[in-house]
């Protein structure tokens, strides 16, 4: 009996909402085999795995429908353009936003991010301004803000965190001050877990009237986000984390703020006139989508939101509480484990770190045990340094993980203290 | 599991626990830090020459087992050594961890080293191993950037 379909016995008599078998069953390379193990993929944090639906879907445009898009006034291109329109409107209606024009394609959250940056930063950010972020981002939304700093002679702040990977909301409201011009703040810690009291954050910014940017690269596949609900300002997220393809993902951001910036890159699509005297840009969202997009990405992303419509996240959610609690409880009966990021609000990421082990050494002897987990300082260095760690060990877990797949976690770090005794 | 053991070798992880010349030198006349940033690895290799040779040699910093005990085992080979002698041996092991060896190239040069021969079978390994070798070639040259394995 292999890891996996052990794993759906417990599943099932828990009564649980979520057909796991079949949901594995949708993705098949939960079927391969790693070092002669069966695949236990718990790095999800870092991408998804891909669903038979996705991969037929981007397979189908490349055989069946494959032209430019917003081209052509031939039959495929006309094609090629409403497949590629429509996972626009699934997008805008997965983050619930008010209007189609304000979801932009863009290569990721990382693009997403380094977009406003080099949009509305640099056409609202000068010297002495500020930009606020926290202590838990990841590195792309951190850097692209410094290179900003660097250009404008802007100054980044950071919201500090408590030593169980929560937000300081205090000091939070503390740092909004009247310099600040824009608050870019993670919706879930990809190193910690936490996710964060956004609506209050960004009712907090709007207070002293900062746009809020929220990376929304760890929060989108785990629960329900609601732009509108949020009234933040830009909102982006990768398509790879939820069940999509690489190189695809959506900016959201309000339509006012996006009329009001500059385009980001100049090309084709992206103008509605040219002349060597003057350009006309063309209007949301192409303004910001110069040429030639990942059409096969945006149709790839469209199936995959749908597919994740199809599980309802709200069971996905419920499904991946239930692991982050049987996570969090197998693995704190470790002698010598200790979990970094304990926030009360979680999303399902466990970070532990091993007495006498360094997290490198775990992940290659999980390795050759089938387990796929992620190790290192996850792209957050300044996190790394706040707990006074070098690296983590990390398990991300996925709608389509199991608790035996956790039991084999727990085991396979049995075997890394056997080898290390 | 015969293929962890190939890379967890008792050797290795008693250098690891316990390295060898783990300690800072003050006065050594070259010093380069060392930076592994996929798994955050950071150590300094601290040297004093005499003579033409390495008359002491030291590191400090943190990292995976693999990193540290080939440090460890580093500055134990290298110590009295000239420097073509030490760039030689740097050579043949990173020949070896590589996977690169030629069958007839220096295993009596290597002597103790060889037990990272494994190393080879784990191709994103190879960084950890080389890291302390790669910061002493950068002490020995007078690079005054960090030495970073990416």
């Amino acid at each position: 009996m292999t890891t996996a379909t052990r794993g759906l016995q417990v599943e099932k008599r828990g009564n649980h909402p979520l057909d796991v078998a079949r949901v594995r069953s949708d993705f098949p390379i939960l079927a391969t085999e790693v070092h002669g193990k069966p695949l236990v993929y718990l790095d999800n944090a870092a991408t998804s795995q891909k669903p038979q639906a996705v991969i037929d879907a981007i397979t189908r445009y490349y055989q069946g429908t494959n032209a430019n898009v917003h081209r052509g006034v031939h039959h495929l291109s006309e094609t090629a353009t409403e497949h590629y329109e429509a996972s626009r409107r699934t997008a805008q209606q997965f983050i619930h936003a008010p209007h189609l024009h304000e979801i932009i394609f863009v290569r990721g959250t990382t693009e997403g991010i380094n977009l406003v940056a080099q949009t509305f930063g640099r056409a609202r950010i000068g010297r002495g301004d500020e930009i606020l972020i926290t202590a838990m981002e990841h590195h792309s939304n951190i850097v692209p803000w410094q290179i900003l700093c660097d250009e404008k002679g802007a100054k980044l702040r950071v919201a500090p965190i408590t030593d169980d990977g929560e937000l300081l909301l205090d000091e939070f409201a503390k740092l909004l001050g009247p310099k600040t011009k824009l608050a870019a703040v993670t919706h879930v810690s990809n190193a910690l877990g936490t996710v964060n009291p956004l609506k209050r954050m960004v009712e907090l910014g709007h207070a002293r009237k900062v746009p809020v940017l929220v990376d929304g690269a760890q929060a989108v596949p785990h629960l329900e986000v609601d732009v509108q609900d949020l009234d933040c300002d830009f909102y982006t997220f990768s398509g790879h984390k939820v069940y999509g393809p690489t190189g695809i993902g959506v900016l959201y951001g309000k339509t006012s703020l996006l009329e009001s910036m500059p385009p980001y890159q100049g090309g084709g699509d992206m103008i509605s006139s040219v002349t060597f005297d003057k350009t006309t840009y063309n209007k949301l969202p192409y303004k910001f989508e110069a040429g030639t997009p990942d059409i096969a990405g945006a149709i790839g992303l469209g199936a995959a939101l749908k597919y994740v419509n199809g599980l309802g996240l709200e069971k996905i959610g419920a499904h991946e509480h239930d692991l982050l609690e049987y996570a969090t409880q197998t693995l704190s009966a470790v002698p010598g484990l200790r979990l970094i990021g304990t926030a009360r609000d979680k999303a399902a990421v466990v970070s532990f770190v091993i007495e006498g082990v360094h997290p490198h050494d775990i992940g290659t002897i999980l390795d050759q045990q089938g387990i796929a987990i992620r190790t290192g300082h996850h792209c957050s260095q300044p996190i790394m340094d706040r707990f006074g760690i070098p690296a983590t060990a990390r398990a991300s877990f996925a709608v389509y993980n199991t608790r035996a797949e956790i039991d084999a976690l727990v085991q396979g770090i049995e075997k890394v203290k056997e080898v290390f005794a | 599991m015969s293929d962890l053991r190939d890379l967890y070798q008792d050797v290795i992880l008693e250098h690891s626990k316990t390295p060898r010349n783990f300690r800072v030198q003050p006065s050594a006349d070259h010093k380069a830090e060392g930076f592994n940033p996929l798994c955050g690895d950071r150590f300094t290799v601290y040297v004093t020459m005499e003579g033409g040779a390495i008359k002491d040699v030291s590191f400090q910093g943190s990292g995976c087992a693999i990193s540290k005990a080939s440090a460890s085992m580093m500055t134990q080979s290298v110590k009295g050594k000239t420097l073509a002698e030490a760039e030689k041996i740097f050579e043949g092991f990173h020949e070896m961890v590589t996977g690169h060896a030629e069958s007839n190239t220096g295993e009596s040069e290597l002597g103790k080293l060889t037990v990272f021969s494994g190393v080879s079978e784990f191709p994103v390994r190879v960084k950890c191993a080389t890291l302390a070798w790669h910061t002493l070639h950068a002490a020995l040259e007078g690079k005054q950037d960090p030495v970073s394995t990416e």
